[in-house]
């Protein structure tokens, strides 16, 4: 049988991490807690400790990626564990098959943890569901559906630069509809308590009954950002323009990209996130991505420091 | 059970007499969460050492992670001076096995190559599974195995020690 929340093992801790939908508060908040830890191992000179020694990780990318795929190299040998990198180009047909047939044959060579990313939303869950109870899963982004830990290490940023969240007002900007990080940072908001997570998009880049996630929604950017507290922007995908969902990336930068006038309708102490890579000029503006506001850079280096957390934490919880 | 336990406060005092006599070294206090941490503090004042207290949490270094994995509570280690060259003296409550002991040097060297590595414990008991000692030591205890000596801090500051099972504690 397929198990739905395979995240939780039957002592329930967290056995995989796939999603942000459905964990309890607690244990996001004990992530960002450990994270704080890791951020000290980071600030020194040996950037290490002995916690993972012995331990395998592979990085399993069948999407190309460069920064994701670093962060979680980087965080996993600051762990002491050995990393391996697979990055699998697959053709749609193969897909389901050659999936967990790789897997399985990682396993054979005593893998202990599996990093996934996927073009196709469910494949972390699929093999999640498929290994050996001693084997962890970590979700790396997976279709349109989550990407857990980039959603985490945004909640670390915003809670290191605004302490708490139960008074903020966030806004989340632009390609909602394709964007996994959207739908993992709106979950693991409401979790923590945010009570006011704004979605800004046109029409064409949200998702049919997107309320239903508990945020208000915006297609007037100005309106949305007025007051808000933290500015969440999302990356524009190129392919969008060919598929029509927008007319060009200049009509998008006229009303959805990011500039200092439309920055300075939040509050004057409000913070700018982006997930990165950025298109400067299409969804922010070059002047904003490296103004004072922006903590883009801190959110890439919290990042080793969460995903470290994150390997630590499911590595340690045995069933 | 508690009465045989020695007071708290009288041994900080005893441990503070026998580290002045070695006060010529120039010791960088290291308190071990969270027992060793009330304790360094404690002797942090009465001592006149003029680097800043150091903080230990040795939970990334323990040896026991496979067996319970990481233990709930963490908080960043903080070492707020130059490990390199210093003399540091390592603050516990209680010297039992000496794992802890061990995963708090190896912690330290993470920092630098220090001159000299100290230990001070308020309780010496018995169990040791490493060949490490103390060298400043409050008392030395007996006690049933499946007992534990634990550290505790009022909140003016005040140590005591109480005595309890091993399988009613938390951590």
């Amino acid at each position: 049988m397929i198990n739905r929340n395979p995240q939780l093992n039957k002592n329930r801790v967290l056995q995989h991490l796939l999603t942000t939908e459905g964990l309890p508060a607690a244990i996001l908040l004990k992530i960002l807690d450990t994270a704080e830890s890791f951020v000290g191992v980071t600030e020194r000179d040996v950037k290490k400790v002995p916690l993972l020694r012995g331990k395998s990780i592979v990085n399993l990318f069948f999407e190309p990626s460069t920064r994701t795929r670093t962060t979680f190299e980087i965080a996993a040998k600051r762990l002491s564990a050995d990393v391996i990198n697979l990055n699998i180009a697959v053709s749609a047909q193969t897909k389901g098959e050659t999936l967990l047939d790789t897997v399985d044959n990682l396993s054979a060579m005593n893998a202990d943890m599996f990093v996934v990313r996927h073009a196709q939303s469910g494949a972390a869950h699929l093999i999640a569901n498929h290994v050996q109870s001693d084997i962890h899963v970590i979700n790396a982004g997976d279709g349109r559906h989550a990407h857990p830990t980039q959603a985490l290490l945004d909640m670390f940023t915003i809670r290191r630069y605004k302490r708490e969240f139960h008074n903020l007002r966030v806004a989340i900007v632009g390609d909602i509809l394709h964007s996994r990080v959207a739908r993992s940072q709106i979950h693991a908001l409401t979790t923590l308590g945010v009570p006011e997570v704004r979605v800004i998009a046109p029409k064409t880049l949200l998702p049919s009954m997107v309320e239903r996630l508990g945020v208000h929604v915006y297609h007037d950017m100005s309106a949305g950002l007025k007051d808000v507290d933290v500015l969440m922007m999302l990356r524009l995908q190129n392919e969008r323009m060919q598929t029509a969902s927008l007319p060009s990336s200049e009509e998008y930068f006229k009303y959805y990209g990011l500039t200092p006038d439309k920055l300075s309708l939040a509050r004057p102490d409000a913070i700018v996130m982006h997930p990165g890579p950025m298109n400067r000029g299409v969804e922010i503006d070059s002047v904003v991505a490296d103004g004072k506001q922006s903590v883009i850079l801190p959110q890439v280096t919290f990042g080793i420091a969460v995903r470290m957390a994150v390997m630590s934490i499911l590595a340690g919880n045995q069933v | 059970m508690n009465s045989k336990l020695p007071d708290a406060e009288a041994l900080l005092d005893h441990l503070v007499k026998s580290i002045q006599q070695d006060l010529d070294k120039d010791y960088a206090l290291v308190g071990i969460r969270t027992g060793g941490v009330w304790l360094a503090e404690r002797l942090y004042q009465k001592l006149a050492i003029t680097k800043p207290l150091g903080i230990l949490d040795v939970s990334f270094y323990r040896d026991d992670f496979d067996k319970v994995g990481l233990r709930a509570q963490i908080k960043r280690s903080e070492i707020p001076f130059d490990v390199n060259d210093a003399h540091i003296l390592l603050v516990d409550d209680v010297l039992q096995t000496g794992r802890t002991t061990r995963a708090a040097i190896n912690e330290l060297f993470d920092y630098g190559r220090p001159a000299s590595i100290s230990l001070a414990t308020l309780i010496d008991r018995d169990g040791r599974e490493l060949p490490i000692a103390a060298q400043y030591v409050g008392a030395k205890l007996v006690l049933p195995s499946q007992q534990k000596v634990a550290l505790k801090c009022a909140a003016d500051g005040k140590l005591s020690l109480r005595v309890c099972d091993k399988s009613q504690t938390n951590d």
